[in-house]
C-alpha cells in the first residue's frame, strides 16, 4: 500500500524460512479489505463471494475451467417456456445446523432476496426473479420477470441458497454473524471485518465442487500489503492473494514462494461523454474526438509496464470470456499522430482542455492522462471516492473518466455491456440502435440470436467509439510451496480446490 | 477547585456539542451517502428508496436533533457498512485503540521524562547527544517505515514477535514502540528545556545552598514545576494517538478505532463516522480537561486564571 517498491526491497533482504501450517491442517490467508457482512446478498465485495462459494451452494455449478454448467443442489433443470425454470433437487442434502435442504428453502431464499424491499445490495443479482414455486418437496420452479436467459449463469454463481427456517427466524444480521449454509465449509467463528475460520463439511455432499481437502480455514484481514508479506515471510500466512505485480515479481524471483497469476473478469476502460450530458458542446460528442482518444492510448505498453501477468488488451464494451463477447470489433492501434489528426479535423487542431476522473489505479490513470496530453487533450486530473464519482456521473457531468468494471464475475457480456449502454443514469452514448440490439440479445433463449446481436451492439459501440476499452485486470497469488492451488480467470478464491503439496 | 472544575466542565460540554454539530454537518457536504450505501449496481430508483429509508431527505437540523437524541442515549444506530450496532462496533475497536494509546503514551513518558531529565542535567553531554538524536529520528521517520523496520528485524529475522494481529500482550509491543516513538520527541524537549530553565532558577539554588539532597532538588523542586507544560502536551498526544493510530493500526493489523474511522470515511458509513469524531472529540476534551486540573494541581496558580 504505502512505498510499495521501497517495502518490496526490505521484504528481500529479510530472509525468513517460510513453512506452512500443514502440520495442523490449516490454510491461514489473507484478505486485504474488512468485509462488510458475511451473508452472501448484503456485501458487494470480492472477499464476499470468496466466502460464498465456501459456506454455500448454488442450486447450479458452473466449471471455472470449462465454463460448463453441471448440476449442484439442483440435478437437472429445464425451461418450461421462456420465463419458467423448472428445476429437480439434489435428495439427501444437509445444511450445516443438520437441516434438510428441501424445495421449501429454495422458495423461501428466492422470494426473499428477490423482493426489492429486503434490499439485497446488489440487485442485479437478484431482481431478474420474480419469484419461485413449490412443485413439490424436490421439484421447484423459478419464474423469471422477462425471458432471461443469463438465468443459469447467474443461479450458478451469486445466487446462494440459504436454509429457510434459520434465515427466517434470524434475518441477514443474524446470517451474517453465523452462516449457516451447505458448502463444503462451514464457519465456525466470524469476527466482522477481522477474522474469519472455516472448518471443512464432513458430510458435504458428492457434488460438482468436490470433497475439501484442508481442514481448516483461517482467513485474518490485513490491510497492509506489506504486512501480508512479513506474515508470510515468518511463516504465519500460507496463501496472500491480490499481491501487486512490482512486489509478486520480486517474491518469485525469491524461488521461496509459488507466485501464480491469473486474469479476472474486470476491464478498464475510458468512459465519454458522447450524449452531450455535461454540456452539450462538449469534445467527446464529436465521433472524430472519441476516436483520437481510443489512438491516443498504447494499451499494449500499460498493460505490459503496468498491470503485466495475464492482463491483455481490450477492444470491446465486455470481457471476452463473457457469453456473447464477440471479438470481431472495429480496434484502433495506437497512433498519436492519427489521432492529432482525428482532432484536427473534429475542429481542435490545438487540442482542448478537459475534467478528467478516476475514482482506483492513480498510476494507471496518470499513464492515460499523460497519453492524453501527449496528441493535445490536456486534462485536469481529478481523483475521487467512488461514491462521489458515481454521484456526478449520474447526474451527467463527467466529460470522461477512468472506469473499471468487475461484472460480479458474471460469464455473460450482458453483465457489462448491458448495464452501461440500455439509457440507465450512467450510460453516456445513450444509442437507441445500441438499446434495441441489447433488448433483444438481453431477452432472447436462443444462444446463437443472443450472439449475433450481442456482436451488432457491440460492433456499433466500437465504430462510435463510445468508449475506449483498454484493459483486462489480472490478480497475483503468492502461497508457500506446501500449498498447491491453481487459481481461476473469475478471482474467485476457491478453499475446496485448495490442497497440500 | 471546586469552581474551577465546574467552569471548565461546563466548557468542555459546550465544546463537546459544538464538536458534534459541525461533524455532524460536514459529513453531509462529503457527497451523497445514499449512493455510498445502495452500493456499484444500483440505479437512480434504488438509490432513492435508501434516501428515504434512512430519512436522509429530512431537513439538515432535524436530523441533527434526532441523531443527538440518540447518542445521548448511547445509540447511535446502525453501521451501513457492518449492519451492525454502531455502539458496539466501536465499543470493540475503541478498547484496542485505548490499550494502544494507553501503552503509547506511557511509553513515550516512561523514555522521554528521563532522557530529558538526564539530558538537561548534563546538556552538551554524549547523553544529550543521543537524546536529541532520538529525538529527531522519531521526528523525521515515518511510523509505516518504522513499523516496517520492526516488523522485518522481530517478526520475521528473529522471529521474536508477532507481525499483526491483537490476540496476546506480544502483539502490542512493537505498535506501542512505534506510537509512542512518534509521541517521544515532544514530551523530551519540553521536559529538557523546562529542566534548564527550572535548574538556573533562584529557588533551586536557593534549595542547594541549604544543603538539600541532589535527588530531593532535582524531582521535587525542578521536576514539579518543569513538568507542568509536558502534562498538557501528554494529554493532547493522548488525544492524537486515539484519533491518529491509524498508519499503526494498519501496519499492524490491529483494527482499532482510529482505522475503523479512516475506513468508514471512505465507505461513507456516517453512523460510524459521526458517532467516532464525537467520541475522539469527548477523549480530547477529557484529557485537555484533566490535565488542567492536574496542572491546577500541581501549580495552584492556575485555579485563579
Amino acid at each position: 500500500m504505502m512505498l510499495r517498491s521501497g517495502t518490496a526491497a526490505i521484504a528481500l533482504m529479510a530472509a525468513g524460512a517460510a513453512y506452512a501450517d500443514k502440520a495442523s491442517d490449516t490454510l491461514r490467508v489473507a484478505f486485504t479489505k474488512e468485509l462488510e457482512s458475511v451473508d452472501s446478498y448484503f456485501n458487494s465485495a470480492r472477499e464476499g463471494v470468496v466466502l460464498q462459494r465456501a459456506i454455500w451452494d448454488g442450486l447450479l455449478y458452473s466449471d471455472p475451467a470449462t465454463g460448463e454448467y453441471k448440476g449442484n443442489l439442483a440435478t437437472e433443470w429445464e425451461w418450461v417456456d421462456d420465463t419458467t425454470l423448472e428445476l429437480k433437487l439434489r435428495e439427501g442434502v444437509k445444511f450445516h445446523d443438520g437441516s434438510d435442504f428441501t424445495a421449501d428453502d429454495v422458495v423461501y431464499t428466492v422470494n426473499f432476496v428477490a423482493d426489492e424491499a429486503n434490499g439485497v445490495v446488489t440487485q442485479r443479482n437478484v431482481n431478474w426473479m420474480d419469484h419461485a414455486e413449490k412443485v413439490d418437496d424436490y421439484t421447484v420452479r423459478i419464474v423469471t420477470k422477462e425471458p432471461f436467459p443469463a438465468a443459469i449463469e447467474y443461479l450458478s454463481g451469486p445466487v446462494s441458497m440459504y436454509p429457510s427456517d434459520y434465515y427466517e427466524e434470524v434475518g441477514p444480521s443474524g446470517m451474517g454473524l453465523e452462516p449457516v449454509g451447505t458448502g463444503p465449509y462451514k464457519a465456525v467463528s466470524v469476527e466482522p471485518g477481522k477474522h474469519f475460520v472455516l472448518e471443512r463439511n464432513e458430510d458435504y455432499f458428492d457434488g460438482p465442487k468436490g470433497q475439501p481437502a484442508i481442514a481448516k480455514i483461517d482467513v485474518r484481514t490485513i490491510p497492509d500489503v506489506n504486512t501480508q508479506m512479513a506474515e508470510i515471510f515468518s511463516g504465519q500466512l500460507d496463501l496472500i492473494w491480490q499481491v501487486p505485480s512490482d512486489q509478486a515479481e520480486r517474491m518469485a524471483e525469491m524461488g521461496q514462494f509459488t507466485v501464480a497469476n491469473e486474469s479476472t473478469m474486470r476491464v478498464g476502460y475510458l468512459a465519454m461523454d458522447a450524449a452531450g450530458r455535461s454540456d452539450p458542446e462538449n469534445p467527446f460528442t464529436k465521433l472524430e474526438v472519441r476516436q483520437a482518444v481510443n489512438h491516443a492510448i498504447d494499451r499494449e505498453t500499460i498493460v505490459n509496464e503496468l498491470l503485466k501477468g495475464k492482463s491483455t488488451p481490450i477492444h470491446t464494451a465486455c470481457f471476452p470470456s463473457q457469453f456473447g463477447c464477440v471479438q470481431d470489433v472495429t480496434e484502433y492501434e495506437y497512433d498519436p499522430e492519427k489521432a492529432k489528426e482525428l482532432l484536427a479535423e473534429a475542429g481542435y487542431p490545438d487540442g482542448f482542455t478537459t475534467e478528467f476522473y478516476a475514482y482506483r489505479d492513480r498510476e494507471y490513470a496518470e499513464a492515460i492522462a499523460s497519453y492524453l496530453n501527449a496528441v493535445g487533450i490536456e486534462t485536469d486530473f481529478k481523483m475521487l471516492q467512488y461514491s462521489a464519482l458515481r454521484d456526478l456521473n449520474m447526474k451527467g457531468e463527467v466529460p470522461i473518466s477512468f472506469q473499471t468494471w468487475g461484472s460480479f464475475s458474471i460469464n455473460d457480456a450482458s453483465a457489462m455491456v448491458s448495464q452501461f449502454f440500455k439509457h440507465g443514469e450512467l450510460d453516456d452514448a445513450r444509442d437507441d440502435e445500441v438499446l434495441a440490439e441489447l433488448d433483444i440479445a438481453d431477452s432472447s433463449i436462443d444462444p446463437e440470436t443472443r450472439i449475433e446481436h450481442y456482436g451488432i451492439a457491440l460492433q456499433r459501440i466500437a465504430d462510435q467509439a463510445y468508449w475506449a476499452p483498454l484493459f483486462s485486470y489480472n490478480t497475483n497469488y503468492v502461497f508457500t510451496k506446501e500449498v498447491a492451488y491453481t487459481p481461476t480467470p473469475d478471482e474467485v478464491l476457491r478453499f475446496h480446490t485448495a490442497a497440500w503439496n | 477547585m471546586l469552581r474551577f472544575i465546574l467552569k471548565r466542565l461546563g466548557l468542555a460540554l459546550l465544546v463537546a456539542l459544538t464538536v458534534s454539530f459541525i461533524s455532524f454537518s460536514l459529513l453531509f457536504l462529503a457527497g451523497d451517502p445514499a449512493i455510498a450505501i445502495a452500493g456499484e449496481s444500483a440505479n437512480a430508483e434504488d438509490i432513492q428508496s435508501i434516501r428515504e429509508l434512512y430519512g436522509f431527505d429530512r431537513p439538515m437540523l432535524v436530523q441533527y436533533a434526532d441523531w443527538l437524541w440518540n447518542a445521548l442515549r448511547f445509540d447511535f444506530g446502525q453501521s451501513y457498512y457492518f449492519k451492525l450496532p454502531v455502539a458496539d462496533l466501536i465499543a470493540e475497536r475503541l478498547s484496542v485503540t485505548m490499550t494502544l494509546g494507553v501503552c503509547g503514551i506511557l511509553f513515550a513518558l516512561f523514555t522521554a521524562v528521563p532522557l530529558g531529565v538526564i539530558a538537561a542535567i548534563r546538556p552538551n553531554s554524549l547523553i544529550d547527544r543521543i537524546a536529541l538524536f532520538l529525538s529527531v529520528a522519531g521526528q523525521a521517520m515515518p511510523s509505516f517505515w518504522f513499523g516496517l523496520i520492526l516488523i522485518v528485524i522481530f517478526a520475521i529475522q528473529l522471529g521474536w514477535l508477532p507481525a499483526s494481529g491483537a490476540s496476546s500482550w506480544q502483539h502490542f509491543i512493537m505498535p506501542t514502540v512505534v506510537l509512542g516513538y512518534y509521541a517521544m520527541p515532544a514530551i523530551m524537549r519540553l521536559t529538557r528545556a523546562g529542566m534548564l530553565e527550572v535548574l538556573s532558577a533562584d529557588y533551586i539554588r536557593t534549595a542547594r545552598a541549604k544543603g538539600a539532597p541532589e535527588g530531593r532538588v532535582l524531582f521535587k523542586h525542578a521536576l514539579r514545576n518543569a513538568i507542568i507544560p509536558v502534562v498538557s502536551l501528554a494529554a493532547v498526544q493522548m488525544g492524537f494517538m486515539l484519533g491518529g493510530s491509524i498508519v499503526v493500526e494498519s501496519i499492524f493489523a490491529l483494527h482499532g478505532a482510529g482505522y475503523l474511522a479512516w475506513e468508514s470515511i471512505g465507505r461513507n458509513d456516517l453512523p460510524t463516522v459521526q458517532a467516532l469524531i464525537l467520541v475522539f472529540a469527548l477523549f480530547y476534551i477529557v484529557f485537555t480537561f484533566l490535565a488542567d486540573v492536574l496542572n491546577a494541581w500541581l501549580d495552584p496558580r492556575m485555579r485563579s486564571s
